[in-house]
């Protein structure tokens, strides 16, 4: 089976949805980058966005579907509403989710109402392609991962990744949903690899995985969380604690009966998400837990969050920023005793 | 051109502090001796000395996440600056904000802003205070090519014009927006008309001949304050730096990058240096003395001490429950 890194799932999965569908176009501050020069087409360079995702897909489809943007998310981001609305099947890319500000109110007013307020009658078919997460020494202003700022919304679908199966079988979903998707790429996570089948079908937004089967304590583990929550695990078992991990993948809708099934087995639980804690995805799991496994629970539901403060630069304060397998551990150690 | 002597060094030593500054960072870049994105200014110095000079020292400005020129220019400590881009704790921002937030409030910078466009909304509120109050200070936001296409820009245009609020936009056109030539995605014939929309006095300048920079900002100041009115100023330059250390720039084809050296800022004010009548001695202490100077910012920035993992529960609010933090 072939083995690819996160980014080339998801660079497969726009090219595979490219081939299928003749409406999908892709819009975005430098997709292309310097190959749109005409110089260079043809030439391996492309920028393909900072992180070189969308790289070739401008060669193999073209400008006409490819189209670089200026720098005016609100611009563009409308018009994948209406294009959506009309017809196509727009991908924007919102090169960092932080500046979501510029541009959100054509997701939140727009894109998100759209089916709602007007009786049910139009679709919005979109998907907006964000980069999300800390550890990257980047900032207050390019590390946020604001998940929760998504899923609060009716009518937007919010999708968060960990491994590269995940990422293009979600991702191939999402383009051909007819809602709109925030579909979230965590960028400490691109270059990390999985096996990755051939001819893998979509997979429905709205299941959860279970990453690790075990008994004694459920994680219920956020994107990148999914990497400590596992080294944790790891570690517990040589002391013989059998951890099971859920990575939900898809925020709204969320699967909370598979989140519920693991806790009436283990009756303990721990949330790691790393963004802040106030109205953060760990804080509405752990009421969703709370209202629906309430006599299954034998511990305190625990949320191990980032604290409430912006990202800051410095390894050391980003590092502490972030949840770690060490107060994975502490955190899971707490619960059991109960 | 009438500067006094003791601006005339000023402008040399800036002008040559920020080269060698960027310089050195693009070397310990490569080497990642220090952490996350650095955006570097090397072709800007003309435009942030020019400015500068024009100001006085508690004036307002904004800057961009390619501030490291601004801020030098504009008299931020170079040790607390390259404190910061290592992420110490003696840092100009403690090491929360890192090389894309270089700024210190106290040197007249309201903030250096990682979100294109960021910066005209709030100096227009800067400038807006200013004529409430009746001050003296003046105003000045510094945005990119690319930053002309995003709406903040434009609002604040529109409401600075509206209002008659006497500030400068500062356009540095580099030529690139990312790995996007400003021709591309340009709409109109020359950047500076965008401002017509707004019925607005624009000038255009060579943002490499830091003196002409200088001249069209000072005149721009008198007049913005004599007319109320804001003034849009295109300077051309441009950007030998990639989007950021480690960009391989290969959109920016060879040939341009050699032509585009014939105006290097620091050549253009080195062949100026005789009409100012400096002797090369001269010319060359300010070289050692900035030299120096970044030598000794970069030795005292490796030697300071790491913020502790708890400051950074610190400065979220005014006042706030402690314990709710974290
Ligand atoms: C709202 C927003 N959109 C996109 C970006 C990503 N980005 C960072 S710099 C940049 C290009 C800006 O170009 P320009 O304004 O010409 O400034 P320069 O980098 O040339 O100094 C872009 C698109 C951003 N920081 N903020
Ligand atoms: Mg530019």
């Amino acid at each position: 089976m072939p083995i690819l890194t996160v980014k080339e799932a998801i660079n497969q999965a726009l090219v595979e949805s490219f081939t299928n569908d003749k409406n999908v176009i892709l819009m975005g501050e430098d997709i292309a980058g310097g190959k749109g020069r005409e110089q260079y087409q043809g030439t391996q360079d492309a920028w393909g966005g900072p992180f070189g995702v969308t790289q070739g897909l401008l060669t193999k489809f073209g400008p006409e579907r490819v189209r670089d943007t200026t720098i005016a998310e609100a611009g563009f981001f409308g018009a994948a509403v209406g294009a959506a609305m009309t017809g196509l099947r727009p991908i924007v890319e919102l090169m960092y989710v932080d500046f979501a500000g510029v541009c959100f109110d054509q997701l939140m007013n727009q894109a998100a109402k759209m089916r709602y307020m007007f009786g049910g009658k139009q679709n919005v078919p979109m998907v907006v392609r964000t980069v999300v997460g800390a550890g990257f020494r980047a900032g207050s202003e390019h590390s946020q991962t604001l998940y929760s700022l998504y899923t609060h919304i009716p009518g937007l679908k919010v999708v968060a990744p960990y491994d590269a199966i995940d990422a293009k079988g979600l991702l191939l979903s999402s383009i051909i949903d007819n809602d709109p998707v925030i579909f979230m790429e965590h960028k400490r996570l691109y270059m990390t690899k999985c096996e990755v089948p051939e001819n893998l079908k979509p997979i429905p937004l709205g299941k959860g995985r279970i990453r690790k089967k075990g008994k004694d304590i459920t994680i219920v583990a956020i994107q990148r969380m999914n990497l400590f929550a596992e080294e944790a695990a790891n570690l517990l078992a040589d002391e013989d604690i059998e951890c099971e991990i859920i990575d939900p993948r898809t925020y709204s809708p969320l699967d909370e009966s598979l989140i519920y099934e693991s806790v009436k087995k283990t009756g303990k639980v721990i949330i790691i998400d790393e963004s802040n804690p106030k109205c953060s995805l760990a804080s509405e799991i752990s009421s969703l837990i709370s209202e629906n496994c309430f006599t299954d629970l034998k511990a305190p539901i625990l949320k191990l969050t980032a604290p409430h403060t912006p990202v800051p630069f410095s390894p050391p304060m980003e590092d502490f920023y972030i949840p770690s397998t060490k107060k994975i551990i502490k955190g899971i150690k707490t619960i059991l005793k109960y | 051109m009438n500067i006094d002597q003791n601006k005339l060094n000023w402008i040399y030593k800036k002008l040559f502090t920020i080269r060698f500054f960027e310089e050195r960072i693009k070397k310990i870049a490569k080497e990642k001796l220090v952490p996350g994105y650095l955006h570097t200014c090397i072709g800007s110095e003309a435009i942030c000395v020019g400015v500068m000079s024009a100001l006085n020292n508690d004036d307002w400005i904004s800057s961009t996440y390619r501030n490291h020129g601004h801020a030098i220019a504009k008299n931020c400590e170079l040790k607390e600056i390259t404190s910061e881009i290592f992420g110490r704790s003696t840092g100009i921002c403690k090491g929360k904000g890192g090389s894309m937030h270089i700024s210190d409030f106290d040197k007249g910078m309201l903030g250096s802003f990682g979100i294109v466009a960021a910066g005209p909304p709030v100096v227009l509120g800067a400038a807006l205070q200013e004529k409430i109050n009746k001050g003296s200070k003046n105003s000045v936001t510094f945005f990119g090519d690319g930053a002309i296409h995003n709406g903040a820009f434009h609002e604040a245009a529109g409401l600075a014009k509206l209002w008659d609020i006497p500030m400068l936009f500062v356009c540095e056109n580099n030529g690139y927006a990312e790995a996007t030539a400003t021709d591309w995605h340009l709409n109109t014939k020359n950047l500076s008309d965008i401002s017509r929309a707004y019925d607005m006095i624009s000038y255009r300048g060579d943002g490499n001949n830091v003196f002409e920079v200088h001249e069209i900002t000072k005149n721009a100041l008198i007049e913005s304050k004599e007319k109320n009115t804001p003034i849009f100023i295109e300077f051309k330059n441009y950007r030998f730096s990639g989007q950021y250390e480690g960009d391989t720039q290969l959109y920016q084809p060879l040939e341009e990058i050699n032509e585009a050296k014939k105006n290097d800022p620091i050549k253009i004010a080195l062949e100026k240096a005789i009409d100012y009548k400096f002797s090369s001695i001269e010319i060359n202490n300010l070289k050692k003395q900035a030299l120096n100077d970044v030598e000794e910012a970069f030795k005292f920035a490796e030697t300071q001490p790491w913020p502790k993992p708890e400051d950074s529960l610190n400065d979220v609010y005014v006042n706030y429950p402690k314990n709710l933090i974290l």
